[in-house]
């Protein structure tokens, strides 16, 4: 029988990596259900070779998102909420049907991730004057610290909330100015595939994100234990493998965050600066004064 | 070519009273240490000054319950200002004992008198003096509007400024409310068993303050220690990855002051004989024996020969030798085992191919001494321009560009400090911008301050000390991770 319904163009989810949408290199791809386990897609399921790559893009990205003035990060960082803004019905459908919520909570969840992304986008030029000091010394000296990015931050996002809590991990990484190498949700990745297509046309330079959706356990000890990974955000790491990951951490002195006690919190409740003092540095300047 | 010869000038050491032997520092009062007691030295003779007392893991479990009780039922409970007034009686007590605290330092460390009494002892002072004001101010810190301390913090710190280090451990600690068990150098115990006394002199409630001396195990045993909520360690590299380790899947906070190979750029249009002097106190300051020392001298190819040609010419009057003499410049190496080390590394600097260039000086006989060193013709391969040597070896390498000056500069595992040499603002400023390091000092080095926050980038560490960031490492709340 022929239906007059028109067939639907389903998307390919894939990997956001260098400001591009590869497979994975390893060909492998796992199936995504809904809540209830119907079929939702077949993600793209990132390898070691993979994470690998994404740590090369963010920190050929670092250099230039990390100079950028703190007005033009926080522009393009706004600029991701706006396209966020316009996605909204998709991610509502993706949401809800990852975490099993209903519509109106769904909506909940977006409307608070994309408003959470404007609040970040707020922070980046005034970091420096909250986090930052002029000394007083006692001697002769122009002597001030200011906040600067860590580096190349790798980011094991939440598994339970898909969109809310990816966002609330991955916009103070950024905003920042730090790049990011994001392991999404291992069950619910779809909302992160998105985020990823939202960046790729919000003038997010490439390589500043990197989303790869994938296993947590298996990424996680490869990211943690890398030497070009400056810090390492624990949050969606497996309960049971935390502390391992944070034993391989420790071979670079990378800064850790550990997971919360607890296990996942109230994405809803306010962020404070917590998440972004964790991937910043302080750098003291001294100048002597003198005619 | 001396027109005069210089007099001894020596410092009496008559001002120390030294005690045979000293036990460990627990709960307000001076205790046996369970384990076999170590014999600290005087490195400029190889003379044993005291025997101290070893702690081990059931003297660390004593002075951690002690620490926990005072937390719990005093130090935690009292007025904030209170927490404050010890902290400036303490300051005042290291300010009237002062010269006391300086031989007692450059006898047990080796260092000049003249750095021990100018600069560790006042700054050591001036840390009490400057957290002593936030006990009662933390609200307004920038950490949240309730700011609660840890609990118990272990403190392991290193041999290079005992007394200095032992008080940018102690007083944020204290100030944000905190109890402590420190441990001291195994080969400098003595200022901070003095520092006991202080406690005591400055009634301050036993407990709060615990040393445990002893060796790694020890340390080991501080760290590890179940009930310690914050871990605070200044030292090696090595020891502090051991230490992220161990306090890896707990709910210890911690912050680790670690190595350094710090550059000191000097640019053609600096003027050249201040830079002389900033590379001087960069690399010679303490013998070398400092984190943040401008250990790779990064110099402009056109003015190289100049440079080193002034820098040769300075390094022959320095004066090596008895820490107490107060014309000192470059005291002793502070063990037999650091001057092996730099020894080793020295050699492997000549192997490898770079030029040793050393003043003709006299060492004493006795007693571990190394003479202030330069390398030209090293590259960036080379183990002295990558491995921290701490000791007075300075590697100096060329740069044509600014840029390649910065990546020569970034081109190390660490980034603790970096030096910077130019009149021009705005290439400073571009500079200091680019470079991953925690502190850079611009037509200055090796400066040191309480409000000004010090510690690293990369495998440096983490963490503040000093300034309004440093209390974060110590205060739990929204803000202060």
């Amino acid at each position: 029988m022929i239906s007059n319904e028109r067939l639907t163009v389903r998307k390919t989810y894939k990997l956001y990596l260098g400001g591009a949408f590869p497979r994975s290199e390893s060909g492998r791809t796992y199936e995504v259900t809904d809540a209830r386990g119907a079929f939702l897609a077949n993600a793209a399921r990132a390898s070691r070779k993979d994470a690998r790559d994404a740590v090369v893009a963010a920190r050929a990205a670092f250099g230039k998102w990390s100079a950028a003035t703190a007005y033009n990060r926080g522009q393009v960082l706004y600029r991701v909420a706006e396209v966020m803004e316009g996605r909204h019905a998709q991610f509502c459908e993706e949401v809800a049907a990852g975490e099993g919520l209903s519509t109106g909570r769904a909506r909940a969840a977006v409307d608070a991730a994309i408003d959470r992304w404007v609040w970040y986008a707020g922070w980046t030029d005034k970091l420096a004057a909250v986090l930052g000091s002029a000394n007083p010394v006692a001697g002769p000296y122009f002597d001030f610290s200011l906040p600067e990015p860590t580096g190349v931050v790798a980011v094991l996002a939440p598994q339970r909330s898909s969109l809310l809590g990816l966002v609330s991990v991955l916009a103070p990484v950024v905003a920042s100015g730090n790049t990011a190498v994001v392991v999404t949700s291992h069950e619910r990745p779809l909302p992160a595939v998105t985020l990823g297509e939202v960046l790729a046309t919000s003038d997010v330079p490439g390589g500043v994100v990197n989303l790869l959706t994938g296993d947590a356990a298996e990424l996680g000890p490869w990211l943690a234990e890398h030497d070009d990974v400056d810090a390492i955000d624990l949050t969606g790491a497996p309960p049971e493998r935390a502390m391992e990951f944070e034993r391989e951490a420790a071979g670079s002195i990378k800064r850790v965050l550990r997971p919360p006690a607890g296990g996942e919190p109230d994405w809803t409740a306010d962020p404070g600066l917590t998440r972004m003092r964790t991937f910043l540095e302080t750098k003291t300047v001294w100048h002597p004064k003198g005619f | 070519m001396a027109v005069f010869e210089y007099a001894p000038a020596p410092e009496s050491r008559s001002i120390v009273d030294i005690a045979p032997s000293y036990g460990l520092f627990v709960d307000g009062e001076f205790v046996d240490g369970s384990g076999e007691p170590m014999k600290t030295v005087n490195p400029a003779t190889e003379e044993v000054l005291s025997e101290v007392a070893v702690g081990t893991e059931a003297d660390v479990d004593r002075a951690v319950k002690a620490a926990r009780r005072a937390f719990t039922r005093v130090w935690g409970p009292m007025r904030p200002a209170d927490r404050g007034k010890y902290l400036f009686r303490i300051a005042r007590l290291l300010q009237e004992r002062a010269r006391e605290f300086a031989v007692l330092e450059s006898l047990d460390n080796g260092k000049p008198i003249r750095e021990s009494r100018d600069v560790d002892v006042p700054l050591a002072a001036a840390h009490f003096f400057y957290h002593a004001g936030w006990a009662d101010k933390l609200a307004h810190a920038g950490l949240g509007p309730d700011p609660r301390p840890l609990g118990v913090a272990g403190q392991v710190i290193p041999w290079n400024f005992p007394l200095l280090m032992l008080a940018w451990k102690i007083a944020p600690a204290l100030a944000t409310g905190n109890t402590v068990v420190l441990k001291p150098a195994e080969t400098t115990p003595l200022t901070a068993l003095l520092f006991a006394e202080v406690c005591r002199q400055a009634d301050l409630p036993p407990g709060v303050v615990n040393i445990v001396t002893g060796a790694g195990e020890t340390g080991r045993a501080v760290v590890e220690h179940a009930d310690v909520d914050k871990v605070a360690f200044t030292g090696s590299t090595e020891v502090g990855r051991s230490i992220a380790r161990a306090v890896a899947g707990t709910r210890k906070k911690l912050t680790l002051e670690l190595g350094g190979k710090a550059a000191n750029i000097v640019f053609d249009d600096a003027p050249i004989d201040q830079a002389v002097e900033g590379i001087v106190q960069g690399i010679f300051f303490n013998q070398g024996h400092v984190c943040c020392a401008g250990s790779r001298l990064l110099v402009q190819e056109n003015v190289h020969d100049e440079v080193i040609a002034a820098l040769q010419r300075r390094i022959g009057t320095l004066r090596v030798g008895d820490p107490l003499d107060k014309n000192t410049d470059i005291g002793a190496i502070n063990s037999a085992e650091q001057l092996a080390r730099i020894r080793e590394l020295s050699d492997v600097g000549e192997a490898e191919g770079a030029t040793r260039w050393q003043p003709a000086c006299e060492l004493p006989d006795r007693g571990f001494w190394f003479p202030p060193t330069v390398f030209t013709d090293v590259s960036p391969a080379h183990r002295i321009a990558r491995d921290e040597v701490f000791g007075p070896v300075l590697s100096v390498l060329t740069f044509r560009t600014p840029d390649e000056a910065v990546a020569k500069a970034n081109n190390t595992t660490y980034g603790l400090s970096a030096g910077i040499w130019s009149e021009k603002g705005s290439r400073i400023l571009a500079i200091a911008d680019r470079l991953r390091a925690g502190v850079v000092w611009a037509n200055t080095f090796n400066q040191f301050d309480p409000t000004s926050p010090f510690g690293g980038y990369k495998q440096s560490g983490y963490g503040r000390e000093g300034g309004r960031h440093g209390l974060a490492a110590y205060l739990m709340g929204a803000d202060s991770e």
